[in-house]
């Protein structure tokens, strides 16, 4: 105990003694952040339009007010130039200077600054007049969300069908090796298209998907480390002393192949999200309006003359979080277990 | 040899099978009926009845793989629900621009991944090996379709050095290239630095330095042959992916290839084309790893006997 409690200290601080992984580690904090607290942080909605803001640069400012006309309807989103106060009325005049009035009641919320709102678009709009910056965090909620399911997903199946095959051998290990042989047969993103052109393209298929396509990797590996191990004396002590070979399985075994599982993991989680965009991106994952940042660089595609930032900013999203669980990957692998090159 | 071979050939099979069983299951678990999509709004019990026949439809689940496979079999793929053509013939159009495309990616990727490794390996922790790392980092976590993008707004249109898409000639073929082979080149670039440094330590290197041979004739002549396996092994690898269809690469680019065949194919939900594409490229995918088992297995005999988990 107090043994792998060291171990675990020295493993973090030589991770945070490696630039490459304090780099890493900094990138995946400020996405998970970005994405966890994105309802506070962002400046609006990631859904609210505004079309008079359509394709608007960086950094443009822009004043809307926020009214509903019947309780029934939904709130309305209008870009004003000016706004003045007349009693119950609210006089504004819109983008082409015309001048409209509204009865204060009708208004979104009560105070001023509920309805009244002067926005700073840092990263622009997109073509439907949305925030970019808002559309960017809640951005990360899925690429996370889809990205740490789908490796853990796959990591489940991999060590389980691993772990059995090396441990058991037999009939089991070779079915299971063939259906490896035989998933290694598709490439991947081929496989994952295919998945999801069949059935109706949402993130829960994605999820599913990426999961059950990206196992066998895994699997491999864990068939491997456990096949190893399995021959070590302590495990024949362990098989001596009578321990029933699921425990020995489970509390001796498992443990001992964990650094080459969160690497693989660590990984796997890179290339979770960049198949979720790429699928995102070909219109077969995420639907909009959505904010996948496969969506907004799709969406962004056909303005890349007029808009660049549109497809611009989330490719750059998607690539620097890459490198994060990349970097963190990485430098695992060189710390916990040096003798693990592929 | 002859042996490792065929046993090698052999082992594709039940992988080929395999294939073949899934990419069967997936269509079959399309929702909707096939016929109806494919007379579509022209709703006539005659005609259904006929195409149902004609498809083997009504036939038991096993019966529908036995007809599927022995289609297969004779090269033929179905016909598409929109146009009716033959997907095999379909494919034999796109498949020489595919291969085209992936030639020149993997052209792109050898010069470009191999020169950055070497130099890399030359000096390890200097500055230029660190910039050279990082963008070989960059190069394997920006995605393929948005460095795509990029290439056709810098490129393409700020500085209109070369046509932003296309098909034709030389200069539409450059932009599509670099993407493609980006992954592979920044891969390259990190397995050859990291191999080469391993050889670089070797005794027989030590010897050749020793012998006050000239640094490049150490590195070409008796380092660099030495990191060739693992290199030819990922470079045929991804040739082998390449040649399943860049689907993102040449959607981007409108390259006329099988990977646009299939995507469209996909937004338009045309069922035997997907499965016909899908399949053919798994099949491009086994043969080319199949072809680089077998070099691996002549040029290091020692995977001649550990074949049997390959």
């Amino acid at each position: 105990m107090v043994d792998s409690h060291i171990r675990r200290r020295t493993v973090f601080s030589k991770l945070i003694r490696g630039r490459s992984s304090l780099l890493g580690i900094t990138i995946i904090a400020i996405v998970v952040l970005a994405g966890t607290f994105a309802p506070v942080i962002a400046p609006m909605s990631p859904y609210t339009q505004v079309l008079e803001f359509r394709n608007q640069k960086p950094g443009f400012t822009g004043e809307i007010i926020l009214f509903r006309l019947t309780p029934e309807l939904p709130v309305q989103t209008v870009a004003v130039a000016s706004i003045s106060k007349k009693g119950e009325m609210i006089q504004y005049q819109d983008q082409l200077n015309r001048v409209f009035e509204i009865e204060k009641n009708k208004l979104e919320g009560v105070e001023e600054k509920d309805w009244h709102k002067k926005y700073r678009y840092w990263l622009g709009t997109d073509n439907f007049g949305r925030d970019v910056l808002s559309r960017l965090l809640y951005g990360a909620r899925i690429s996370l969300l889809v990205g740490i399911s789908a490796s853990t997903l796959s990591l489940l199946i991999g060590v389980i069908l691993g772990a059995i095959s090396g441990y058991y051998g037999g009939v089991l290990e070779t079915l299971i090796m063939r259906l490896t042989d035989i998933m290694f047969g598709f490439p991947t993103l081929l496989f994952l298209i295919g998945i999801t052109a069949a059935f109706e393209p949402t993130l829960t298929v994605v999820f599913f998907a990426i999961g059950f396509v990206s196992w066998p990797g895994m699997a491999r590996l864990m068939r491997g480390q456990v096949a190893s191990i399995k021959e070590s004396e302590f495990i024949k002590v362990c098989e001596v002393l009578g321990l029933s070979k699921p425990r020995i399985l489970l509390k001796h075994i498992l443990p001992n192949c964990f650094a080459p599982m969160i690497v693989t993991y660590t990984l796997g989680i890179a290339g979770a999200i960049m198949v979720e965009a790429s699928l995102s991106f070909l219109g077969l994952g995420a639907q909009p309006p959505t904010p996948s940042w496969g969506i907004m660089i799709n969406a962004g595609k056909d303005f890349v003359r007029t808009a660049p930032w549109l497809s611009i900013i989330p490719g750059i999203a998607i690539a620097s979080t890459v490198i994060g669980f990349n970097l963190m990957g990485d430098s695992l692998r060189d710390v916990l277990d040096p003798s693990m090159k592929k | 040899m002859v042996n490792f071979i065929v046993r090698r050939i052999l082992q594709t099979i039940p992988v080929l099978f395999g294939v073949i069983v899934i990419t069967f299951i997936l269509m079959y678990m399309v929702p909707g009926d096939p016929v109806v999509s494919m007379v579509g709004e022209r709703y006539d019990e005659e005609t259904i009845h006929k195409l149902r026949k004609e498809l083997h439809l009504d036939d038991s689940l096993p019966m529908q793989f036995v007809h599927y496979v022995s289609n297969v079999m004779r090269g033929d793929f179905g016909k598409s629900f929109i146009t009716g053509g033959s997907v095999s013939e379909e494919l034999l159009i796109k498949f020489p621009n595919t291969l085209i495309l992936a030639v020149a990616s993997m052209i792109v990727a050898i010069i470009t991944g191999l020169t950055m490794g070497i130099v890399s390996s030359l000096k390890p922790q200097s500055i230029l090996d660190k910039i050279t790392m990082f963008f070989a980092l960059a190069g394997i976590s920006a995605p393929v379709f948005w460095v795509g993008l990029m290439l056709i707004l810098f490129i393409g249109v700020f500085l209109q050095w070369l046509p932003p898409t296309g098909f034709g000639g030389i200069e539409h073929i450059i932009l599509p290239a670099i993407t493609l082979g980006l992954r592979s080149a920044a891969y390259l670039a990190r397995l050859t630095r990291a191999t080469m440094l391993d050889v670089l330590n070797q005794d027989y290197i030590r010897t050749a330095r020793m012998k006050m041979l000239p640094e490049w004739k150490v590195i070409l002549k008796h380092g660099f042959p030495n990191i060739l396996i693992p290199i030819i092994t990922v470079i045929g690898t991804d040739f082998g992916s390449y040649l399943s269809g860049a689907v993102l690469t040449e959607s981007i680019f409108g390259w006329p290839g099988i990977g646009r065949y299939a995507l469209e194919a996909i937004l338009k939900r045309d069922f035997p084309v997907i499965q016909g594409t899908v399949l053919f490229m798994a099949l491009m995918f086994i043969l080319a790893n199949l072809i680089v088992d077998i070099f691996y297995g002549i040029v290091d005999p020692r995977m001649r006997t550990e074949g049997k988990n390959g």
